[in-house]
This record gives C-alpha cells, structure tokens and sequence, in this order.
C-alpha cells in the first residue's frame, strides 16, 4: 500500500490540507488503489503548503501547493508512483530549502507521524530520556550546561545555569514550566512542534524534571492555539498509556506527569512571572523579583520555566553529547535556531540553523525575499518588542550579541519582512498601542506612558507641532525603558526608536513653518 | 480590546450578588466539582464554563467563589484581565482576525476594513442578526501564511477579502 502524506498541522489545514486529504481518500480507491493517507506535522515550507509527500522505493516526492481540485489530475498523472510534473518537486528532501537547514530540534517534524510513538523511537525518540536515566541528576545539568544552550524564549538566558539552581534548591516539591504562549508576531515554531513532534517535547520537559527533581510538569499553550492543545493533550495521554508519563517513567525510580493549561488571551502571560500567576488561577500581573521562580515559583516552589523549544533541545543534547550540540553556532550563541521567515516573504516558513546565519541569507537565500516583489525596507527580528532594521543591517549575523550590538534582538526567532508600502510611524505607533492593550497594569510607565505615546504618535501622523511632539515621544520611550517593571514596558522602546533612527523621513510629516503658524 | 485596558476590575465593583434561583446553578457546580483538588483551577473552570454556555454568566461568579474559596472580587477580577472571557453572550460564530505585525506586511488593515464593511459592525461587534461576532487577535501563529483569521476555532491563512465572504457566508448559511 502506497503511503501518502498530508500534513494535519494547523497552518497546512488552515490552506486546506483536510480538503485535499478527503480528495485523497475519495480520489484514490476510485481509480483502484488503496493508499494509506499519514497525518504528519509540516515540514515547514509553508508557501508549498498543502504539501502532499508520497513515499517511493528512491525516497519521498513532494507535490505542492496542493489544491482539492488538483488531487485527480495528480493522480492521473502518476503521484502516487512519485512521477514529476506539475506542482511536483522531486525528493523532499532535496529541496535546497530543507537541505540546506540543520534541522536539530525540527529534524522528525513533518517526518514522522506525531502520534505514533514507534514512529518517534523509529527516528531516535526517547535515546536522550534513556541517557539521562543512566546519569545522575547534576551529570544532566553539566550536560545542558556544557551545550551551551540559552533560553529560546526571548531573554536567552543560559539554560544549565537555570536548572542548576532548581536542583541546588532543597528536595520537596518542585515544578517544570513549559512556556508555550508563543505571543510574538512572526513566530510558530512552538506550535510546530506541538503539533508535529509533541514527544519531542514531553521528553525534554521529562529529562528536565529527572534533572532537578520534579515530579510535575505543566505545559501553558495560549488559546489561540486549539489545535495544538487538543493535539498535546493526546500525546500527553499517549505517553502516560505508554508508561513514558507517570509513577515510573520508562520503568524507572522516577516520577513525572505533565499538565496542559490553556492561556486566555493575554500576551503578558508570556513573561514567566505573569504566566505562573496565570497557572496559579489569578491575573496575570508580573512578579517583582527577587525571588527567581528558580527559588520561588509556582506556587511558591522552585520551578524551571523554559521556552517550550529550549526544552525540544534537550533530547538531541543528551542523545548526542554536549558537545554534538555546541559543535553548532558561533561565539557565545551555541547549537541551532529554528528562525520563522514571516510576513511579506515569498517562501515564509521554519528554517533551522546554526547561530551565524546573516539575515540576508535567511530572508533573501531561504525566504526569496518579499512575496510581492517590491524591494523590501524594513525587518522586525524578535517581535513585537524587537527593533526595526533596515535592509543596510541585513549582513548582521544572527547571534544574540551580533544582533544586540546593531540594537536588535533575536528574541523567539521570529522574522518578519516589510516591503516598501510600509508606513514606519504606523508601526511605531502600532507598538505603543499593543504595548498599551497588553499592559498588565501593575506599573505606571508601561500602562499610562504607552497610551501617551499612542496618543503623541497621532499628533505627528496629524502633522501638529511634529518636533516638539517626537521630542516628547523620546522622553516617553526613556521613562518606559528605564522605569518599568518588565521587558513590555521595557522594551516597548525598541520598535519605536528604530523606527525613528532607521527611518526618521517617515515622521517628517510636515514643514516646521507650517506647524509653528497653526499651533502657535 | 477594551478588556485588557479593565486592569483594575479588581476593585471587586459590580461583582455580583449570589442568584437565589438559577435553573443552571447545578450545572455549573457539578462542572466546578469535576475540577476538585486540581491547584489552580480558576481559568480551566473559566475556559469550561465559557465553552459551556458560550460566555461566563454573572450568575455563575458566587458559585466559582465559593467553589474555589475566593472572593466574587477575584473571580470578577481574573474574568476582567483576561481578553479571552465574555460576560455577554457573543454571536453565534466568532470571526478573530489577526492585525500583528507579520500579518500587517500581508495587508491585514485593509482586510479587517473589508471585514468589517461586510458585516457592519465595528470591531468587537456582534451583527444584528446575531450571526457573526468579530474581534482583533495578536498573532494566530500562522505567520508565514498571512494574511490569517480563525472562525470558530479553525485557522485559515492567505485569506483574501474573497476568502472572507465566504466564510462569511457560510457562517450566515
Ligand atoms: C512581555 C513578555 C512576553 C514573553 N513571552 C514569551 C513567550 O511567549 N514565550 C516564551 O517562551 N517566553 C516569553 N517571554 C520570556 C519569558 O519571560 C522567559 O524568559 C522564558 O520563558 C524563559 O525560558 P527560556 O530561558 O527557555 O527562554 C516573554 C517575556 C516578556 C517580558
Ligand atoms: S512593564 Fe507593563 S506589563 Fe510589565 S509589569 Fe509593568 S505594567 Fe506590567
Ligand atoms: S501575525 Fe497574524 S498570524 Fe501571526
């Protein structure tokens, strides 16, 4: 029986892979064969998505993008024996876009069925949870520590040197916090990987609570991703049938069971101290630290929180050695880094690679540049806190420090492309405003100074008073840098300058003479 | 997104004073009981409730209170923080149309003026006939398919303003 693979992830579903999987299984036995339609996750090249893979004796063939209307004609014309032509794009692969990734931590999804769990110990699952059991807990830790890898989430703390203290911390109840919220236009790799390689992640988290001695794991998804809760809630059931979650995990002496929580709408819920006030029941203000969640987290236990991808790494690091993984990347910026080209990008999608990529080669070499052909002026890298750069800083290295130094942030990886069209002050503005209906309220600058700096941001797009009203927008960017309690407020600024700094004729909305005669 | 501006709803103003007689009053609790013994059950039996009735009834407030032994305050005040949680009931399919960044550059502005002039309603508005409730999301995680809304739950991406009358249309059907 000939295998067929339609992805069932939410971003191929949303361009309608289930319509051509239906098409599939209509289309097929009524031409006399049978075929075995496999729901895996997407590979990531999402402008080739519905992408229908179909397994031959040479490898798999990639057919795509796909439209229900097109399944008889493909069939007609030989996909299932792999055949070129139309939409077909030969060996998946081979398809520079993949082959030229290093997919570590993305290396199964879309491979493998993400719900079968012969399937995942097929393509190396569960060799670094094995590892790990024959270590002892601080030999994890040095193991993590030895990777190099840095938190994915955002602030790109180092992740050993986080699970060291939880496991310093005396033994009793301790937490693992897998950060699923995912808030951050231009990215989707979390959702991914829920999606389309969940034991990848339900192992890392494991690995994590054998590491510092945590028998509880909760994993917080954003609402605005139901698929992905509704497909890790059923690996989670999956693992626990199959004694991977549980009493004893894998057979062993150790204890762990995961919780999958929904978040409900609230960007700040991302920040790990706003996001453990959520899991405990209440709003989500942000916490004044010290103490770190390290020491006092979820409800007041230590609690490792990490990026939902910065756990995904784990099992490649024990599975292969610290050192596989730090063989990777440059500098200070060890391993690989699922960046996600979105936006006005001809070949959006999830492109894995070792830090040291420039962001011409990740936007131009892999995205192809700007899906509407205009030249493209403006990146957001990290988002919506990110700074905007334009296309002269596109020879940055993507490194956490190389991109700092031009004022930029790596943040979650997400790039997101802009071409001509775009109005600079609008963005800036658009910043001030997400950063005044996200604002968890709990400190003045973030919550009354982002409303302010909409409302200055209006006062130069109507052309009043522009210099005296940008200079006060620049005050307001420094009291909310230098006076909020947490990164929104904190970084809030970003977007704005850049966008002053980078492209300041889009503020230049009006002649001084002309603003000194009516406002005078 | 008026909701996420009620930080202060805490204050505890306008909680609710306990229903004498709710026909449902026996279907939320057992739905709260269902969460017994689970730490922090405050949003799931929120997000239940929701996806129960479609909205959180004032009426259930006293009943989650006293269930999880917190105040009405602060059962009103996590309702009001969280942009997710309706005190009204909504139309009878929820159109989000994302307008972050990455969708931006697709052209998400001129699409949810189209959204909108079909249906018209200003945002967070319900359409007369109750059909169709439509409401700005951040970020639907399908950036590199952008433009992108969800109806009902289900993503859709590289939507056009084709796209959105039909799903319109569908929705009315
Ligand atoms: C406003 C704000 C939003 C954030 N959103 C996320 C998020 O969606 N996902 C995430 O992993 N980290 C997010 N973070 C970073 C977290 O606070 C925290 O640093 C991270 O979860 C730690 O995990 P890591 O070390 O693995 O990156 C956010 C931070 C801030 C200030
Ligand atoms: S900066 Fe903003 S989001 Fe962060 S704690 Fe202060 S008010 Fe809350
Ligand atoms: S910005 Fe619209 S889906 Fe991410």
């Amino acid at each position: 029986m000939t295998r067929v693979f339609v992805p069932g992830d939410a971003a191929a579903l949303s361009v309608g892979a289930e319509e051509v999987a239906e098409a599939l299984a209509r289309e097929a036995p009524a031409r006399g064969v049978s075929i075995e339609i496999i729901r895996n996750g997407s590979r990531g090249m999402f402008w080739l998505e519905p992408l229908v893979e179909v397994e031959t004796a040479a490898g798999r063939i990639a057919y795509g993008p796909v439209a229900p209307a097109d399944v008889p004609a493909l069939l007609d014309g030989g996909l299932l024996e792999g055949k070129p032509g139309a939409l077909c794009h030969g060996l998946t692969e081979a398809i520079p876009y993949l082959a030229n990734q290093e997919r570590l931590t993305f290396a199964r999804c879309g491979v493998t069925d993400p719900f079968s769990l012969d399937d995942y110990r097929a393509h190396g699952g569960y060799r670094g949870l094995a590892r790990a059991l024959a270590l002892t807990p601080a030999a994890i830790v040095e193991e993590v520590a030895a990777s190099g890898l840095r938190g994915r989430g955002g602030a790109g703390f180092p992740t050993g040197i986080k699970w060291r203290t939880v496991l310093e911390q005396p033994a009793g109840q301790k937490y693992i916090v897998a950060n699923a919220d995912e808030g951050d236009s231009g990215t989707f790799a979390d959702r991914m990987l829920m999606e389309g390689d969940p034991f990848l992640l339900i192992e890392g988290m494991t690995i994590a609570g054998i590491a510092v001695g945590a028998t509880k794991g909760y994993i917080y998804i954003r609402s605005e991703y139901p698929h992905a809760f509704r497909a890790f809630s059923r690996a989670i059931h999956i693992a626990r049938e199959a004694g991977l979650l549980g009493e004893r995990v894998s057979g062993s002496a150790h204890a762990f069971d995961i919780e999958a929580r929904l978040g409900a709408g609230a960007y700040i819920c991302g920040e790990e101290t706003s996001l453990l006030e959520s899991l405990e029941g209440k709003r989500g203000l942000v916490r004044y630290r010290p103490p770190l969640p390290a020491i006092q987290g979820l409800f007041g236990q230590p609690t490792v929180v990490n990026n939902l991808l910065s756990f995904a790494a784990v099992p490649t690091i024990l599975a292969e050695g610290a050192a596989f993984y730090a063989n990777y990347g440059m500098g200070r910026s060890r391993g690989t880094m699922p960046l996600q080209l979105a936006g006005n990008m001809r070949r959006g999608g999830l492109v894995e690679k070792a830090f040291g990529i420039t962001m011409r080669d990740a936007i131009e070499g892999f995205g192809g540049g700007t899906a509407s052909g205009r030249p493209l002026r403006a990146v957001q890298v990290g988002g919506p806190l990110g700074a905007y750069l334009p296309e002269s800083l596109l020879d940055t290295p993507i490194d956490y420090e190389a991109l700092a130094a031009v004022g930029g942030m790596l943040g979650h990886g997400g790039i997101v492309v802009f071409d001509d069209t775009v109005d600079m002050a609008r963005q800036a503005r658009f910043a001030m405003e997400f950063c005044a209906a996200e604002s968890c309220g709990k400190c003045t600058p973030c919550r009354i100074g982002s409303t302010r700096g909409v409302e200055v941001i209006d006062q130069v797009l109507a052309r009043a008073d522009v210099p005296a009203n940008l200079a006060l927008l620049d005050d307001l960017c420094e009291v909310l840098a230098d006076a909020s309690l947490c990164a929104l407020g904190g970084l809030t600024p970003n977007p704005v300058r850049s966008a002053l700094r980078h492209f300041p004729e889009d503020f230049d909305r009006a002649p001084a003479v002309t603003i000194a005669a009516t406002s005078g | 997104m008026p909701k996420r501006d009620r930080w202060d709803a805490s204050n505890g103003a306008g909680a609710p004073a306990p229903a004498a007689h709710w026909d449902e009053a026996p279907r939320v609790r057992a739905l709260i009981a269902a969460y017994d013994g689970v730490p922090g059950a405050l949003l799931p039996i929120l997000h239940a409730l929701q996806e129960d009735f479609g909205f959180i009834d004032a009426r259930a407030v006293p009943l989650v209170a006293e269930g999880l032994n917190l105040s009405r305050a602060e059962v009103v005040g996590v309702i009001g923080f969280y942009a997710d949680f309706r005190e009204e009931p909504p139309g009878r399919h929820i159109l989000k149309v994302c307008r972050a960044e990455s969708c931006q550059a697709m052209g998400s502005e001129p699409l949810t003026g189209h959204v909108l002039d079909r249906l018209g309603v200003e945002m967070g508005g319900t359409t007369p006939d109750g059909a169709i409730t439509v409401e700005t999301v951040y970020c639907l995680g399908n950036c590199a398919l952008s433009p992108a809304v969800m109806l009902d739950g289900r993503l859709h991406g590289r939507v056009s303003s084709a796209t959105i009358d039909r799903l319109i249309a569908e929705a009315r059907s």
